[in-house]
């Protein structure tokens, strides 16, 4: 093990100790090309009821890959992540009329930029914050949200609103796709994870992305080097804003409605749990988490299967997550790209 | 005389009762080495943290060039033209050796950059960290894993981290902290290359090299500057022997 580890020309070894891999390091890239494709086949085999559950799990994938952004890459622990998603629900739910259906084209950009916009202020003054204030702060906030519309009859209040007829997206009259429809509605959450899966990785491989691994890793050193800090995590934190209104977005059309549940500290937990499920700082983690999250939910909460301790589902749950957190500290995920065994942090040649 | 590329004027940093710097003056030009000596606790590092903005100054000012930047941030003196290595390493280790030259690199840059467009298809970027690293001798090492070099590398990496930012100003915090003899000569000719171009201030308790490379010196004690001058004034400067080399001086008599 005396030999230097080499990392990949280009790449940032994120990764505390880049050492041997017990698998293979394409073996990844198989794994989840087969989850992808999997998920793909989901609508040709599955049930209405898998359309919804598979289509549930992929919102909430995008939902912890936009946290995973902070919390995995810039160091940024959120525990307020629900205000962006729940605010986009609002958004699309307040926005669309009643009776007939919302443009696609117009409601998307408008839920993602309203979620950015509230990313945009409360970062600017929770990014003062690190550490456990940051959380304590971000989650202040989202109650705030919460409490308003709970409290006021901006959104209907605590009973929420109906979103009735879900949008559709028309090029000069032809409808090319809609949302009521399950089929394209789970292609087209399907088709935005993609998209935002590889869209952050592009992102991560630019200088900003770069400089937020920096951050995380060595803030301090970064502001010595040069780096406006603040600028870059608040650039991470609105674009994790908008990509939760996304998510958010997305999971008020599929419910066909919103109320102050979706603001509430139970779902940024959730989303955080996801991760830690996952493991972070990889996106694919993400899905990964999401997705087991929300199966061993389905599992543990089936009276079919567990009888009358199916209510209790909660205390099955939390042990789960107990013991996949103590058993795989780097999350499902991290079987897929396991250091064989650590590597002594030592000097190559002296 | 040229206009000092580095001008601090009566600075002084109180922490609450504790004056750690106290009324320091002195003056840096391109293509000179200053080093600040002194015994432990006599404030060497506060400086260094007060010139590159870890800490902010009680009172007094500091001039790079004709700007005063006495109250900026750290990372606008670093922009502004102010490089430092730290006393401990401080550097990215699960990075490979270039990316942390590169990212030092990168923060130079004014535009802003396009998020889709790789690091690494940012060629300019990517030389002047590879220059940085060239300049130290550290080139074949490139894509190590910064963490995993020897100790002297890694204070090497440090020092390549500062060039890669193209500074006026270098301020170095110990630089020869640990180094085995062949490493501490090592670094002694890159400190002399470093010189030519730019203004140095180091704090560095091995006075072989302090005196082999300082073009002035000033003696530090109890915050205070005790005195300042050529090493050949610091030598036989009576004050210095009593309260700093005078310990060697008791020891022969």
């Amino acid at each position: 093990m005396h030999t230097p580890v080499q990392t990949k020309s280009g790449a940032l070894a994120v990764a505390a100790a880049p050492a041997k891999r017990l698998l293979p390091a394409g073996a990844t890239s198989i794994v989840l090309a087969a989850g992808a494709i999997g998920l793909a086949l989901v609508p040709l085999v599955g049930t209405p009821f898998y359309l919804q559950l598979f289509g549930k799990i992929m919102i909430m994938a995008i939902f912890a890959i936009s946290l995973d952004l902070l919390v995995g890459y810039t160091g940024l622990v959120s525990l307020g992540h629900s205000a962006y998603f729940g605010l986009a629900g609002y958004v699309v739910a307040l926005a669309s009329p009643k009776y007939e259906a919302a443009s696609l084209l117009l409601t998307l950009p408008l839920a993602m930029l309203a979620a950015g916009a509230a990313a945009l202020v409360i970062g600017f003054l929770v990014l003062r914050t690190s550490g456990v204030y940051f959380i304590m702060v971000t989650l202040a906030f989202a109650q705030m949200l919460y409490y308003l519309f709970h409290d006021t009859s901006l959104g209907g209040g605590s009973d929420g609103i109906y979103l009735y007829v879900k949008p559709v997206l028309s090029v000069g009259g032809t409808e090319l796709l809609n949302l009521d429809k399950p089929m394209q509605f789970y292609y087209f959450i399907f088709a935005l994870m993609l998209a935002v899966y590889f869209g952050l990785r592009m992102i991560l491989r630019s200088p900003f992305g770069h400089a937020l691994v920096g951050i995380k890793a060595n803030e301090h050193r970064m502001r010595s080097l040069g780096f406006q800090v603040f600028w870059y995590k608040l650039g991470a934190f609105v674009l994790a804003g908008m990509l939760a209104g996304m998510a958010g977005y997305l999971a008020a059309c599929q419910f066909g409605y919103v109320s102050p549940e979706i603001l509430s500290w139970h779902n940024s937990g959730n989303v955080l749990v996801m991760l830690l499920l996952g493991g972070m700082g990889n996106l694919y983690g993400a899905i990964v988490g999401a997705v087991s999250f929300v199966l061993v939910q389905e599992l543990f909460s089936s009276e079919a299967l567990f009888g009358a301790i199916a209510k209790h589902w909660q205390l099955a749950m939390g042990i789960f997550i107990v013991l996949i957190v103590l058993c795989l500290p780097n999350g499902l995920s991290g079987l897929l790209n396991r250091p064989a065994k650590q590597a002594p942090n030592e000097a190559d040649d002296d | 005389m040229t206009e000092p590329a580095l001008k601090v004027s009566a600075l002084t940093k109180r922490f609450g009762g504790l004056t750690a710097v106290s009324n320091v003056s002195l003056q840096i030009a391109k293509g000179t080495l200053h080093a600040v000596i002194g015994p432990n606790g006599a404030g060497k590092s506060t400086l260094i943290h007060l010139l590159s903005g870890d800490l902010l100054p009680s009172s007094g000012s500091i001039h790079l060039g004709a700007r005063d930047i006495s109250g900026l941030p750290p990372d606008q003196r670093s922009r502004a033209g102010i490089g430092r290595s730290y006393q401990k390493t401080n550097i990215f280790p699960t990075f490979s050796v270039l990316e942390n030259c590169r990212l030092a690199a990168q923060s130079r840059e004014p535009h802003a950059f396009n998020l889709f467009r790789p690091a690494s298809a940012y060629r300019a970027i990517t030389e002047t960290a590879e220059q940085a690293l060239v300049a130290v001798g550290l080139q074949h090492r490139a894509q190590f894993s910064a963490g995993f070099m020897s100790h002297g590398e890694q204070r090497q990496l440090e020092i390549a981290m500062s060039l890669a930012g193209k500074p006026q100003v270098l301020l170095l915090d110990e630089p020869l902290a640990g180094m085995g003899t062949e490493e501490a000569e090592n670094m002694v000719r890159l400190l002399h290359e470093l010189i030519k171009d730019h203004a140095v201030l180091l704090v560095e308790h091995d006075m072989d090299a302090v005196f082999a490379l300082a073009d002035v010196l000033t003696v530090m004690v109890n915050g205070c500057v005790l005195e300042s001058g050529t090493p050949e004034q610091i030598r036989n400067s009576p004050a210095v022997q009593r309260a700093y080399l005078g310990h060697e001086e008791n020891e022969h008599a």
